[in-house]
């Protein structure tokens, strides 16, 4: 089964690549960016039928390894 | 007093580290990671480099290495356990020091030394220094910004300017019982007036001198 994750920093932690990335749209003259976020995705391949024990099993990854509890929040989309 | 120095695969500051700390009389051996028995040493060191090539997030594959059941174990007995730079990164994502590590504020790869002054004395890094005390100490890397959105970490030493944007200006910081301690700038690289500073001795002496006091 295909599982894309996605990890975001959390809003109050802060991006300096987001924001050298703002500032660069915003020179080329994109005046209407107001915030920019780089974020990461993961894309897996995982073993097994049952979607709910899929989305567990790889919820308890992001939880030990994938994601930074301390940073990060991260959302499991299966298929 | 035996300390071992940990090498996992991508660790690059391992002989400098063995060799600072062999310098004030201790005896620092390199311990490869996928080692499970630390008994005998009285500390750790997780010396600088990029463990694992710092995948997916510095430090966040190094902690599951097998050698880091030991350090915690260590950690939780009291001994001292100390991490430089990449070794600061690991004990934060290990959960031996609060807060994590994120890219440098300007982006920027900082090389060049930088000065810091202790906040806290009463620390296995710090034991032997003087409260306010600054020292000039080689900074060298990308992710020394450090965020503690708990805001409980103990902070040792602040930076004197702010280079990368770390929290409170961090430069080292402790856990509660001051057994644990990370410390972004390199004091194994300041260690001959010859090669640009000779601070980081006094920072080295406190940890090889708490070894003495760990049951």
């Amino acid at each position: 089964m295909r599982v894309t994750v996605n990890i975001t920093r959390r809003p109050e932690i802060s991006d300096p690549q987001g924001t050298t990335v703002k500032r660069a749209l915003r020179d080329l003259g994109y005046s209407s960016v107001d915030d920019v976020r780089i974020d990461r995705t993961i894309h897996l391949e995982v073993e097994g039928d049952d979607p709910e024990a899929v989305r567990e099993t790889v919820s308890d990854m992001c939880r030990r390894l994938l994601a930074n509890p301390v940073l990060e929040d991260f959302e499991v989309v299966l298929g | 007093m035996r300390i071992a120095v940990v090498v996992f695969p991508g660790t690059n500051c391992e002989r400098d580290t063995v060799r600072a700390l062999t310098m004030l009389g201790a005896e620092a051996e390199l311990v490869w990671h996928r080692e499970t028995d630390l008994e005998g040493f009285h500390g750790v060191v997780l010396p600088g480099g990029f463990a694992h090539g710092d995948y997916l997030r510095t430090g966040a594959v190094a902690r599951f290495s097998p050698v880091m059941t030991e350090v915690m174990r260590m950690a939780a007995a009291g001994a001292p356990v100390l991490g430089i730079c990449n070794g600061f990164q690991i004990l934060c994502e290990a959960g031996l020091l609060p807060g994590a590590l994120i890219p440098n504020r300007d982006l920027a790869f900082i090389c060049r030394h930088v000065e810091v002054e202790v906040t806290d004395t009463s620390t296995v890094l710090t034991a032997t220094a003087i409260p306010g005390q600054r020292m000039r100490l080689p900074l060298n890397s990308y992710e020394g910004n450090w965020v503690d959105p708990s805001k409980t970490g103990r902070i040792v030493a602040r930076y004197v300017d702010d280079p990368n944007g770390s929290q409170g200006r961090a430069a080292a910081v402790a856990n509660e019982a001051g057994n644990v301690v990370g410390i972004m700038p390199h004091p194994e690289r300041a260690m001959e007036a010859l090669l640009g500073s000779e601070d980081g001795r006094v920072l080295l002496e406190g940890f090889t001198s708490s070894l003495a006091s760990v049951p």
